[in-house]
Formats: structure tokens, C-alpha cells, sequence
């Protein structure tokens, strides 16, 4: 056995930079696969047909495959092109895509939630086809977008203990490491799960809140 | 010299050949009834006059801007056409005075405070000068139903197409609209509906026109076609529904 002693505050301390990775990587795939969402999002809606294909071939792919291959494919792949990725780029970049995938998805629902009297209104007032989106469409379509959004960002969260997988140190990955070092498994993992339970926790209920709020709106 | 020219106009959706060669001619200020049992195309008829349905043959000619075959100029076509639905379709997200001055600040670039007045003066020709600040979902349907009018009226349009636009209504809301409708004829308004209310149309239209199987099977002067229709269509069609 190794000399090596973890009080429970070391222990802690190392699970807390762990998990500031961990809301790192969160909030990294989330902006930005929230943007590229938004792209996905009008070309999935758009009325040229190739854009459609390639927007619905993208969201099928990231959607149809788990999380952890798609991380495998970026991390392994772009390192068999000959470009040497960190697992915190691979990560990144592999959360992000997976997330636009979704989250174009979930907008696409949205968008399409608005009622077509509201297109023909808007087109009978003259409105182009992004005046009607700017003024008319997405501003509805945001309102129902957001608990749905925010629900999924839970899913965000968790996803990011799979790149503990390919080497990168956050909340979960620092937990093995933890475990491995202190024999103490149980209560290490338990820890993480908190962690995590305390990242998520809130978002939900906030979720929860902005779906009652927008309900009685509507 | 028409303002709205209809010729030869032709409308499929799939094998359903809803309108079937359609002429009509329409002046300035003339008020026009279109009525027909459901399915008759006219409705569809209504929405090809500001291209909501695209149109497979024909002329449609506004006040000199025209589709041929369906194409041309829609924004142009839609600056000169307005149109109020059945179901309102107030945008619930902006407020009544909003509603109104969404589309002449966004499609016309009128400055912010010109828009608000007019939209003031068209929420008070329908009534509403009050309702301005409110939400379409504070409104009774009646009330929707006159700030769609005022929207539309706000970019005063040529012609103004209105397409059942008090079916939705509960009985004791009707008039209010219809008073609204009554008032732009009487200002000169051309307006083209399609309606169920059978008296209204006798009383404030200048024209009628009955809509069978996708043509325009009888028209004419109102009380002269109520009262003598020509065709044993027309004839069982009033008898239905009066």
C-alpha cells in the first residue's frame, strides 16, 4: 500500500477543480452548440432541399450514435489525420456537435409549433420570409424553446462525465483518479454523484418553473 | 377600369381541380360577396388574390401589379392586398398597437412614432383606441377580430380580402365586426369576402358571386340574384341557408 494520505478535504478540493472542468466543458458545449444549433436550426427549416438533407443526415448521425463513440471518432480520428488534439479539444468539439444536433431538433419542434395562421398573416402583411422569422416566428418559437432548452442543458452536463473516457480530468475522471489513489470508492463516487446532482439539480427545477411560467402565459 | 382583374385562372391541389377557369372583374370601391357551399373554391379563390395559394394558370392583375402563371411580384402583389382571417391570427407575442405597427416599420421602414400613429388612428376607426397597449389574449374574439382589420388597414392596402372572418365569432360578436366591415364600404373601401352571413352580403355588397364546383356559376347585383337567382344551384344553395 502506498503511503500516500488524502484527507476528506483533499479529496473534496480535487473533486471541486474537477468539477469547475466540468462546468467549463458545460457551458463550452453548451454556447457553442447552441449557436451551431441555431445554424443546423434554419437549414433544417429552410426550404432548400440540400441544406435539409445535409441538416437532417447531421441531426439523424448525433442523434442515432451514442455520445461516447462520437467522442471516440473526434479524439482518434483527428489524431489518425496527423492533427494532435488535446482531450479537452476533443471533448469540447465533440459535445458541441452533439449538442446542436439536439438542440436544432428541439428548436425545429418549436418553430414548428407556431400555427401556420401565423406565417399566412405575417406573409399577407408583406413580410419577407426572415422579417417574418425575426418578428414573427422565432419570437414565439423562443418562448416555448426555453424550459425545453434549459431541460436539455441537464443532459449537457451529464454528458460531460463521458469524456473522463478519453483522458480529460473533470468531475468524473478526477473521482477515479480519487478512488484508485484512496481505496475509498464509495464514498469518492458518491461525492461526484453529488457533484453532479448540485449542477443539475437547479437546472431542472428552473426548467420546471420556466414551463409553468410559459404555460400560463400562453 | 378594374381594379382587381381575374382571368382564366386556374388552381389545382393534386387531382382536385379546385378552381376551374375563373374571370372576375372587381372596381374600385366595390364591395364583393363570395358565397358557396364549402369546398366550392372560395376560399382558395379569396387566397390566390394575394398569392397565399399560388395559382398553376392564369391572370391575376392588382391594381397593375400581376402574377402571370402564378409568378410575378408577391411583395409587391401584398402591399396592394390586404386580408383578415377567420381565426384573427393576431401575433400573441406583441400587443394590439404592435400588432398594427409591425408590418408598416418592418416592410414599409415607417419611423417609429408615425407608425404609432397610425396605428392609434386605425385601432380607433375600428373602436379599440383604448385597446392599443392590451394583448391579443385580453381581447374577446370580436375585439381580436377589429385590431386584425386595423393591421390590415394600416398599410392601406387597395383591396381588402376578408375570408369568413366572422365564422369564429360567438353570435353576439358578430355585428361588432360586421359594423366595422359595413363602415369601409361606406368609406369606399374595395373589399372582396367570403361569408356565410347571407343578409350582410345582400344588404352592403354590390356584387355577388356564387362559387360551384370551382367556377364562378352565377353572379350579379345582390338583391337581384338573392331574390331571382338563374340557376337552380344558386336557387337550392339560398334555399339552404336562408
Amino acid at each position: 500500500m502506498i503511503g500516500l494520505q488524502f484527507t476528506f478535504w483533499d479529496i473534496l478540493r480535487n473533486l471541486l477543480s474537477g468539477a469547475e472542468w466540468t462546468i467549463g466543458l458545460s457551458l463550452t458545449a453548451f454556447l457553442l452548440g447552441g449557436s451551431s444549433g441555431l445554424l443546423i436550426l434554419f437549414a433544417r427549416i429552410s426550404k432548400n432541399r440540400l441544406l435539409q438533407g445535409f441538416s437532417r443526415g447531421y441531426i439523424e448521425i448525433f442523434q442515432g450514435t451514442p455520445l461516447l463513440m462520437q467522442l471516440f471518432i473526434v479524439f482518434f480520428g483527428l489524431s489518425l489525420a496527423g492533427i494532435d488534439v488535446s482531450p479537452w479539444f476533443a471533448a469540447a468539439i465533440g459535445l458541441t456537435l452533439f449538442t446542436s444536433a439536439y438542440l436544432a431538433e428541439i428548436w425545429r419542434g418549436c418553430v414548428e409549433s407556431v400555427p401556420k395562421g401565423q406565417w399566412e398573416a405575417s406573409a399577407s402583411l408583406a413580410l419577407n420570409y426572415f422579417e417574418q422569422m425575426r418578428h414573427v416566428i422565432l419570437p414565439q418559437a423562443f418562448r416555448v424553446a426555453i424550459p425545453p432548452t434549459v431541460g436539455f442543458s441537464v443532459q449537457v452536463v451529464k454528458g460531460t462525465s463521458v469524456a473522463s473516457i478519453i483522458g480529460f480530468a473533470e468531475l468524473t475522471k478526477t473521482g477515479s483518479m480519487l478512488a484508485n489513489a484512496t481505496f475509498q470508492p464509495f464514498m469518492v463516487f458518491g461525492l461526484v454523484a453529488l457533484g453532479y446532482f448540485l449542477l443539475c439539480y437547479p437546472l431542472s427545477l428552473y426548467a420546471k418553473s420556466l414551463e409553468r411560467k410559459f404555460h400560463v402565459t400562453r | 377600369m378594374s381594379l382587381v382583374k381575374i382571368s382564366g385562372l386556374q388552381k389545382c391541389f393534386g387531382d382536385n381541380h379546385v378552381l376551374k377557369g375563373i374571370n372576375l372583374d372587381i372596381t374600385e370601391g366595390e364591395v364583393v360577396a363570395i358565397i358557396g357551399r364549402s369546398g366550392s373554391g372560395k376560399s382558395t379563390l379569396l387566397r390566390t388574390i394575394n398569392g397565399l395559394e399560388s395559382i398553376d394558370s392564369g391572370e391575376l392583375d392588382v391594381d397593375g401589379t400581376a402574377l402571370h402563371d402564378g409568378k410575378g411580384d408577391l411583395r409587391a402583389l401584398r402591399l396592394k392586398v390586404g386580408m383578415v382571417f377567420q381565426q384573427f391570427n393576431l401575433f400573441p407575442h406583441l400587443s394590439a398597437g404592435q400588432n398594427v405597427m409591425l408590418a408598416p416599420s418592418v416592410v414599409k421602414g415607417v419611423g417609429r412614432s408615425e407608425a404609432e400613429a397610425t396605428a392609434r388612428e386605425m385601432l380607433a376607426k375600428v373602436g379599440l383606441a383604448e385597446k392599443f397597449d392590451a394583448f391579443p389574449e385580453q381581447l374577446s374574439g370580436g375585439q381580436q377580430q377589429r385590431v386584425a382589420i386595423a393591421r390590415a388597414l394600416a398599410m392601406h392596402p387597395k383591396v381588402l380580402l376578408c375570408d369568413e372572418i366572422t365564422s369564429a365569432l360567438d353570435p353576439e360578436l358578430v355585428n361588432e365586426v360586421l359594423a366595422v366591415v359595413r363602415q369601409l364600404a361606406a368609406e369606399g373601401m374595395t373589399l372582396v369576402m367570403v361569408t356565410h352571413e347571407m343578409r350582410f352580403a345582400r344588404e352592403v355588397g354590390d356584387k355577388l358571386v356564387f362559387m360551384h364546383h370551382g367556377r364562378v356559376h352565377e353572379s350579379g347585383d345582390p338583391k337581384t340574384v338573392f331574390a331571382n337567382p338563374s340557376t337552380p344551384e344558386l336557387a337550392n344553395f339560398i334555399s339552404s341557408v336562408m
